[in-house]
This record gives C-alpha cells, structure tokens and sequence, in this order.
C-alpha cells in the first residue's frame, strides 16, 4: 500500500514506537490520562475495524462491548481477582455475546443491521444502568484497582500507561497477523464480494460470525483496560454516543487501512483536547473538521494518501513506458 | 379502563409527533440514501430559532413563521447543499457518518450560543382539559393529534393527487427514468428536504411545550423516529405514521405496565423483532438486496 523503501518504514515505526515510549516520560497526570485513553481506544476501533472495514458489517455497538468489558474487569478486580483473569473472562464474555450479534447479520445488511446493534446498544445499556446488584446501577463502582504486572505497580498514571501501550503492542501485532492470515482474507472476501466469496467454498455463514465475535473481543479488551484506567465506572460512557464515536474514529482514520483506527482515535481523543483553547467550542470545531474532512475525503484521512500514492505510482508508471516507449522507437 | 383511554390517548399524540420525524426521515432516504442520524436534533433546534426571535422581540406568530422558514433554509437548503450533495456519491456510510459529526455540531452550537440549560415553550394550544366520553383529555394531546393529522393528510394529498407529488415520487423510485420522461429529479430532491425541515420545524413547534427545549432533547426524538420508520417501513410514507402511532403508544403502555426502568427496552425488542422477522416493516415492501 505505501511504497517507501522497507528499511525506512521499519525505522519510521521504530521511531513512532520509542517516541511513544520515551516523550511521555515527563508528562504530567492529565496528559498521561489521555494518551492511555487513546490506546484503550485504538484498540476498541480496531475491533471495529474488522468487522466493519475488513469484513463489511456494519456494527453500532462497539461501545456496549467496551461496556461490558470494562464491567466484567470493574465486579472481578473489586472482588479480588487480577486483571489479566478478568480481561480473559472479559474477552470470552464478549466473543460469546459479539457472536450471537452476527445472527442477524446473517439475515439482514447495512442499514438494517446498523439499527439491530443501535437497538442491542440500548439495551446493554439498560442493562447496566438497572441490574444494580451486578453493576452498582447508576452510582457505578468505584475503587477499582489497577493491576501489578510482574510484582510492578501500576498504580501510578506512568507505569499504567505502559500497560496501555503493551495492551496496545499486543493487540496490533495480533491484528496484524489476522488480517494477513486466510482468515484476513477470507474476511475481505466477504466485504467485497459475499456471492462470489460463497461459490469459492468459504463458510460466509462462520466468517460473519466471526468477523461479528472477534471484533467484540478486542472491545471487551478495551473495556478492561478502561475500567482500571478511570477507576470509576458508570453506565453514562458507555451509552449510544460512545459505540457512534469509535464507528466516526474507525471511517475518519480510514475504514480497512491497517493504521486507520490509530490516525482516527487520535483526532476523536486528542483533537478534542488540542482545541481546548478555544474553550466552549471545541467540539463544535471538532464536529465541522469531521464533516469537512469526509466530504473532501470519504474514505477517511489514510485514504487521501492511499490515492495520492496511487496516482504518484501510476505517474511513474506511464513515465517509464514513454520511456520504453521512445527508447523502442530510437532503435527502429 | 379509564387508565387505558388515557395512556392510548397520550400515546396517540407523541406517536403522531413520531410520525412526523419519521416521515421526513423516509422521504429523506427513498430521494437520496441519505440516513440522517441529526434528524433528532433537526426537530431540537427549530424551537430555539423561535424562542431566538422572540427574545429579539417578534411576537409568537410571527416567531413560529420565522423559524420555519429558517429551519427549511438551514435545514433543508443549507443541509442538502453543503453535506448531501457532496458526499451522495460517495454511499451511504460516509454521509451517515457526516450526519453524526452535525448532530454533534448543533448539539454544542445550541449548548454554546443559547443555554445548556432547559427553556420553557409557549403551547400553541391552550391548557385545560376537555370531556370526551366522560374521560377528561388534555386540549394539547387533542391539538398535538389534530396538527399532525393535518399536515399528514395534506402530505398524503401532496404525494398522492399532485402532478408535483407524481414526479417526487417517480423520482424517488426510478431517477433516471424519471430524468428521461422530463421529471426534474434535483428539483424534487431538494423538494424532499424542504417537506423534511417544514415536518420537524413543525414536531418541533409541537413537542417543545411538553418537554421543554433543551439542547440534547433531540437525542430520544431521533431513535424513536428510526425506530418508527423502520417498524413502519423504511420505504413508505403511511408505513412511517403507523410506525410512529405504535411507537409512542407501545412506549406509553410499557411505561405503565411493563417498568419504568425498562420502558425504553420495549421499542428496542420490537425493532429487532421486526427487522429480524419482517425486514421490509409491517406496511413496507420488500427492497432488493436488503436480505
């Protein structure tokens, strides 16, 4: 997709990854907060971004599955059990409930099963705010303990940050082995073409379940990393608003781009905050650059660059052959 | 049993309100693919350019006449040539998606330059209560009802008896056949959403006494004018009334008979009931490639 050399792609992600690492040594509380909450994002809109950019179904209830991530992390920790028991049951609870979402994928497409996972977000989180025994209802848990990882810590907001971006380490290198995998493919099959897909002998009927079960998984894993990132969870994140703001993060990055979900969960985390300074209307600001920036470019910001490389290589290309060309007729 | 009249009653007048949130949205969708997720908040900021005149000293008539002539400007003009036609042929995701970031945008211009705060409305029908039948009914459920059965009506009559009504609707449905037999289908569009800001600046004009105007009230408002559409029939205007009357009765009923905790779940169960079950809507016909 982008064609500078391989050596510089690998030294550009390195330098990403240790400015990542190195530049928040010195941030203070606030600015560590956020950029945690942008790699528990990055890896919601990843989920999202299979199901909805590789594999085509649109899903409006990504944000109930980091609800019940974060939920399931949130009654395990305060019940004394480590976060990583707690983000496995969080991950096994929402592949199981993303897998029976996919059911009416089976039936019913685009708008249609946009508006049956809008409904199934309400509901969860009715869920949340009503069954007070299990969640704590609207007054929420609070206390929740962040985790130690190998006898550290991680109480304070460096150390947890890491654990974000560990999460987030192992998350993308999982993505990245998937999309490229069979089953990546298998997955772009059926975005593009589910007929032809279906005649070529894959089992469309698992892969959109898959497709559906998976993507939850990675929200169930943000869930869990969100509810000891806050340490205070109640329903009121986890509403509609938030499953509509990681679908705009997954389309603003650039829906089936590997980097998409990180370009587009920067500008909807971080954008924001950028525009602090202009006090009430940041979000305001916020909601015309989404607009302008899909109406200029439709398929988010790494498709502007998607087309821009592709016009730069098909330039070269016609280069060359008029150089072909012209040497051909110098040698008749 | 009077308990009943009265729910059914109540329920009448929010689902005829329903109605007409959902029927802009279909019509909206049958012209142009365009799902308007700010339909919402198209029915909140209307009654906020009303109280904007009459706080600049215009009387309520002709504060109600300014803001819907502005709401069909901003909303209906300003909406189609700024973020439809531009997007349109890029499918119906991206504008969807579009459609979001302005919700959001009017949300917080409202928040922003008028109040975060709830403003009480003047009605356009007066207080008090009527006896029908020996129950007392409420004059503004009586009015509410009466309007939007008005404007129904005259829209039905629009779309049904019209010349202009024929070609709106042969451009909805065929476009480029509709281009050849000399229909002016950009026209008729934008026809479409002038009919859709008129329609919320009017929901709008009804609903803001009963529930105050606030700047996120049109986020309830938008999911059950979907919700009513869809259930009525994405591509059918009697589909959306009929989807709106259930809606805002079912709603009314659950709250008093299912728990108020769980009254918003009923609309939801049935959504996913129809869509599962009947795709099409109970009224709708079935559209290729929708299963």
């Amino acid at each position: 997709m982008i064609s500078f050399g391989k050596p510089l792609k690998i030294a550009l992600g390195l330098i990403v990854i240790a400015g990542l690492i190195i530049v928040p040594m010195n941030f203070n509380r606030y600015g560590l907060f956020i950029l945690s909450q942008w790699a528990v994002m990055t890896i919601a809109a990843m989920g999202l971004n299979l199901t909805l950019g590789y594999a085509g179904q649109v899903s409006l209830a990504q944000g109930a599955f980091v609800g019940i991530g974060a939920y399931a992390a949130a009654v395990m920790t305060t019940h004394g059990w480590p976060l990583p028991a707690a983000i496995v049951v969080a991950i096994v609870l929402s592949f199981a409930v993303g897998w029976v979402l996919g059911y009416p994928a089976l039936r019913v497409q685009h708008h249609y099963l946009a508006f049956v996972t809008l409904a199934f977000s309400t509901l969860a989180f009715l869920v949340f705010r009503n069954e007070s025994w299990l969640t704590g209802g609207i007054y929420g848990i609070s206390n929740i303990p962040r985790p130690h990882i190998f006898g550290f810590a991680t109480n304070k907001p460096l150390p947890f940050y890491y654990v974000c971006l560990g999460s987030l380490a192992i998350v993308s290198l999982a993505v990245w082995w998937l999309i490229r995998s069979p089953w990546g493919r298998a997955f772009m099959a059926l975005r593009e073409n589910p007929l032809r897909a279906q005649s070529l002998g894959i089992d469309t009927r698992r892969y959109t379940l898959m497709a559906f079960a998976i993507g939850s998984a990675l929200g169930g894993i943000a869930g869990g990393l969100y509810a000891p990132l806050t340490q205070y969870i109640d329903p009121v994140p986890f509403n509609l608003s938030l499953s509509l703001d990681l679908l705009m993060m997954v389309i603003v990055g650039g829906a089936g781009f590997y980097f998409g979900p990180f370009l587009g969960a920067m500008i909807a985390v971080l954008l924001p905050e950028w525009l602090r300074f202009t006090e009430g209307y940041y979000l305001m600001l916020y909601a015309v650059a989404v607009m302008l920036l899909l109406i200029w470019s439709p398929t988010g910001i790494l498709g502007i660059l998607d087309r821009y490389l592709a016009e730069r290589r098909t330039k070269a290309a016609s280069a060359l052959r008029a150089v072909a060309k012209s040497r051909l007729e110098t040698v008749q | 049993m009077s308990n009943l009249f009265d729910l059914l009653v109540a329920g009448l007048a929010t689902g005829a309100i329903y109605a007409l949130v959902a029927v802009g949205f279909t019509l909206l969708w049958q012209t142009s693919q365009t799902i308007n997720f700010a339909q919402g908040e198209f029915v909140m900021l209307p009654a906020f350019l009303m109280l904007a005149a009459m706080h600049a000293g215009a009387p309520f008539w002709l504060a109600i006449i300014l803001g819907i002539l502005l709401s069909m400007i901003l909303l209906g003009l300003g909406f189609k040539l700024l973020l439809v036609d531009p997007m349109m042929r890029h499918g119906v995701l991206p504008l969807a998606i579009a459609t979001m970031a302005l919700a959001i945008g009017l949300k917080e211009a409202v928040k922003q330059f008028f109040s975060a705060e709830a403003s009480p409305f003047p009605s356009i029908v007066p207080t008090g209560d009527i006896s029908i039948l020996g129950h007392a009914v409420s004059l503004q459920s009586i009015g509410v009802l009466v309007v939007a059965i008005v404007a129904v009506f005259g829209l039905t009559a629009l779309l049904n008896r019209t010349s202009l009504g024929h070609q709106m609707q042969a451009a909805a449905q065929n476009p480029t056949v509709a281009r050849i037999i000399g229909v002016p289908v950009e026209r008729m569009i934008l026809l479409t959403f002038l009919i859709n800001a008129f329609l919320v600046a009017l929901a709008s004009l009804l609903i803001t006494p009963i529930y105050l105007a606030k700047f996120s009230s049109g986020e309830v408002l938008g999911q059950a004018a979907f919700i009513a559409a869809i259930v009525g029939g994405f591509n059918q205007v009697r589909g959306a009334i009929a989807g709106g009357l259930l809606i805002g009765v079912l709603d009314n009923l659950a709250a008093a008979y299912v728990s108020t905790q769980y009254r918003a779940a009923v609309p939801m169960i049935f959504l996913i009931a129809v869509i599962l079950f009947r795709p099409q809507g109970l009224l709708g016909r079935a559209e290729e490639r929708t299963v």
